[in-house]
């Protein structure tokens, strides 16, 4: 049997998504989704599940697509994934599932797209969720990211009596402050944790764990504790002129127009809108500041890496996103200062070249000596990876951490005081939005199954 | 939703309020701040907790009004509502280990310190204060300062209070006059600086409140950014305190001005096209 071509989803042009907020990737119609999941050739051994982070029933689940039953395949992901919509939309698809797709030659079958259509379905057709019946254990979680969500779903579909704290005055973590609307919006964010209210899950915004309340004080009143608080602590270079007005991280721009919605004409909250933005940086995060300064009306934005595409971190989607949208790569190129009397007026850099792999592999970026050349810009934005913010740690003593300033947990999550368990980008740093939220469920399930000893 | 119990004018542009906010109150040590939003759709703004109340939940913050925010929040009174109110943030005041202190506080700073004198009142350390300001009227928590303070200087721009010129002033004399072990200045960033140009001189040792621009105050943005002995500190969590002889003033003042223009321009279109 032949294999008919991958099936693309609809996408807004380039030229006229780069210059406004709405979402980029509209996803498959119900047309499209059965003809894509029509491809799948529900493999014995299937190699996808292998390389989703969480083990998902890929065959089992495009199956249900297939045969029109959309609630089915939803039940089946959310078996180990409660946040299809969102990792649909997020999740690196093209090196995990779809990478490992038997399919890979001819166009891998689109998981991530169909996981995104099965998600919002079970969205727009939900019926509203009962409360489950409490088992008299009190559980507190602090951050409200796609971790502390997950992990409170689970906890209180068994019966806890769930608070999730979070210092911002909305929850969602990196899903409302960092992610832009473009790529995920925050309308099925606030489905999502609508769903933990039905459950009966309190969310208690304006709380910074560590400063209105320590860990002790949560553990008198609650019996287990999960820690969700994320990495948001921007790192920058430590080079001259970093202090300069103009220069910001890619969090303090990406919050100022996500969370506090600068890019309204109206907002209360400024942000800068420039003519000539460099990001430095290619993950991610790098990708989703350069596209939204665009959107800001920047007319050109460049972004700066050391080294080369091959190494880039960002989703080879959001780089082809980027790219068509007018926003140059400059590689093996490596800021060595920011230029600028008052505000930053440009920045010197260095070219690379690629020399010998690092402990992990990786080519180590090598400068260039004498090759020093200057580009102009009046905004700088720094996206370089963060850490793990020191408040919890700096409150509680007794918490192991790393030198990085990540929590140590074992493998169920647990941390070295009792009662307490992590995971997600605090455990682990910076990763991504699938692992998070698999490390919420794999505590919850060794809470949950603590409990139960303690009960018998 | 958090309740304005009580509101009072101290000065031309400056009001107390006092906000219902028990978790805040429960911990907050002077020298912490919170961070409030006035309606839903409102900018996050910093203020420095100026009393707390641990019995009755409240927590006391003085604002002089300078922009947008701050005009907002002028308009409500006792009985209204602010949207959002997180804290207690950033490091407490740590004074202890020190037997002889000076709190120098200019304009709205006055009032930021009035915790710090109260602690001191309470260890039996009682500090010298400092009070200075433009003129008699912009005076804050004068009458609570004395109570609580072993000397109170006050020096106006003007001299129609206490002495003619600036804190400094003051601080200089106080310092040639007897030791010190520790001075404490908060009030804008030009009078910080000079009184630790000052101190400087008599090697004293000086803290300083940053007051940088903010948006979460808990250390996820980077904004607050302040460079303290060569180092990149984070006013929110590695602060608000710092050590005065060790901070850079000018990169600081650069900082504090960057959104000027467009909060200008906001407040602008609020009020309907006046400036
Ligand atoms: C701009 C950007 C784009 C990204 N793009 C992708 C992508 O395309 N795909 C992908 O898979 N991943 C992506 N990531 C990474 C992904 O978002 C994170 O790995 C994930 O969100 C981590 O989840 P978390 O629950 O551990 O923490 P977070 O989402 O960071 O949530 C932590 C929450 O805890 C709160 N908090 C912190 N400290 C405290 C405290 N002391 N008390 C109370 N609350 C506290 C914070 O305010 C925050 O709301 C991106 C990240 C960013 C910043
Ligand atoms: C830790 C900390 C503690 C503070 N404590 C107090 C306090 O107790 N009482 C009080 O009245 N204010 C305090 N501030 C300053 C206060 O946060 C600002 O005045 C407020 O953000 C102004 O908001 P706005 O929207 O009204 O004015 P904006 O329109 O945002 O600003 C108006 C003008 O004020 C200046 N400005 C803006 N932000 C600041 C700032 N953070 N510090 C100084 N000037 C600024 C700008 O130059 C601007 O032109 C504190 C700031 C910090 C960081
Ligand atoms: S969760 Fe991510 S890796 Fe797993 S199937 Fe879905 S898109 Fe693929
Ligand atoms: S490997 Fe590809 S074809 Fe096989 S089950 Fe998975 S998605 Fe379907
Ligand atoms: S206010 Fe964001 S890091 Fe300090």
């Amino acid at each position: 049997m032949a294999i008919t071509p991958r099936n693309k989803t609809r996408e807004a042009a380039p030229e006229v998504r780069a210059h406004n907020f709405e979402e980029v990737n509209a996803g498959f119609d119900a047309e499209t989704a059965a003809k894509e999941a029509a491809r799948c050739l529900n493999c014995k051994n299937p190699m996808c599940r292998k390389g989703c982070p969480v083990g998902i029933n890929i065959p089992a689940f495009i199956a249900k697509i297939k045969e029109g039953d959309i609630d089915g395949a939803a039940a089946v992901i959310k078996r180990d994934n409660n946040l299809p919509s969102i990792c649909g939309r997020v999740c690196p698809q093209e090196t995990q599932c779809e990478n490992n797709c038997i399919l890979k030659k001819n166009g891998s079958v689109a998981i991530g797209a169909l996981e995104r259509f099965a998600g919002d379905h079970a969205i727009a057709n939900k019926t509203p969720t009962v409360s489950p019946v409490r088992n008299g254990y009190r559980a507190a979680v602090v951050g409200s990211g796609p971790a502390g969500l997950s992990c409170g779903a689970d906890l209180a579909k068994a019966g806890f009596d769930v608070t999730v704290f979070e210092a911002f005055h909305e929850p969602g973590g990196v899903l409302v402050y960092g992610i832009p609307e473009f790529r995920l919006p925050k309308s099925i964010v606030k489905a999502e944790i609508n769903t933990l209210k039905e459950l009966g899950v309190r969310i208690e915004t304006n709380v910074v764990i560590g400063k209105t309340f320590t860990l002790d004080d949560l553990k008198e009143d609650y019996d287990y504790i999960f820690l969700g608080t994320g990495a948001g602590l921007p790192m920058f270079m430590n080079i001259k002129g970093e202090g300069l007005n103009g220069v910001c991280s890619a969090n303090e721009f990406l919050t100022r127009v996500n969370l506090m919605k600068a890019m309204k004409k109206d907002s209360a909250t400024p942000v800068q809108r420039a003519h000539n933005v460099i990001v430095v940086g290619a993950g991610n995060v790098a990708m989703d500041a350069a596209r939204t300064a665009l959107r800001l009306g920047a007319e050109k934005v460049t972004i700066v890496y050391r080294r080369s595409r091959d190494e880039m971190p960002a989703r080879r989607e959001e780089i082809h996103h980027a790219e068509e949208e007018g926003i140059e790569l400059r590689l093996l190129t490596n800021p060595v200062e920011v230029l600028g009397k008052d505000h930053v007026e440009g920045v010197r850099c260095i070219k690379m070249e690629l020399g010998d792999p690092d402990e992990r592999g990786r080519r180590r970026p090598v400068p260039i000596a004498g090759s020093e050349f200057e580009i102009p810009c009046d905004q700088l934005i720094m996206a370089l990876g963060t850490s793990p913010n020191p408040i919890i740690k700096n409150s509680a003593p007794e918490l192991e951490t790393t030198s990085r300033g990540t929590i140590v947990v074992d493998e169920e999550g647990l941390t070295s005081m009792e009662r307490v368990y992590c995971g997600g980008d605090a455990a682990t740093g910076a990763a991504t939005v699938i692992l998070a939220m698999s490390a919420g469920k794999r505590a919850a399930r060794a809470i949950i199954a603590d409990a139960e000893k303690k009960k018998n | 939703m958090y309740l304005i119990e009580a509101k009072r004018t101290l000065a031309e542009n400056v009001n107390e309020y006092v906000i219902a906010a028990p978790a805040a109150a429960r911990n907050a040590k002077p020298g912490q701040f919170v961070i409030l939003r006035v309606d839903a759709e409102g900018e996050r703004v910093p203020f420095t907790i100026c009393d707390i109340n641990r019995t009755l939940g409240t927590v006391t913050i003085l604002v002089q009004t300078v922009g947008a925010t701050t005009a907002k929040l002028a308009e409500l009174g006792a009985g209204d509502g602010i949207a959002d109110f997180v804290g207690p943030l950033g490091n407490p005041t740590d004074l202890t280990g020190y037997d002889k202190v000076m709190l120098v506080g200019g304009g709205i700073g006055g009032a930021v310190i009035y915790p710090q004198a109260k602690y001191l009142a309470s260890v039996g350390k009682p500090a010298t204060v400092v009070l200075g300001a433009r003129n008699e009227s912009l005076l804050m928590y004068e009458r609570e300062m004395s109570n609580f303070a072993s000397a109170l200087h006050i020096m106006t721009d003007d001299g129609s209070k206490g002495g003619k010129g600036f804190v400094t002033d003051k601080v200089r004399e106080l310092l040639g006059k007897e030791k010190y072990d520790v001075v404490m200045a908060v009030g804008p960033l030009m009078m910080m600086k000079a009184v630790c140009d000052v101190t400087r001189e008599f090697g004293v040792h000086t803290i300083v409140s940053m007051n940088s621009v903010m948006v979460d105050g808990t250390g996820m943005c980077g904004c607050c950014r302040v460079t303290v002995g060569g180092e990149r500190k984070y006013a929110c969590v590695d602060g608000p305190e710092f050590d005065g002889h060790l901070v850079d003033f000018d990169e600081a003042r650069l900082r504090a001005g960057f959104y000027k223009e467009q909060e200008a321009e906001h407040m602008c279109r609020i009020r309907g096209g006046k400036k």
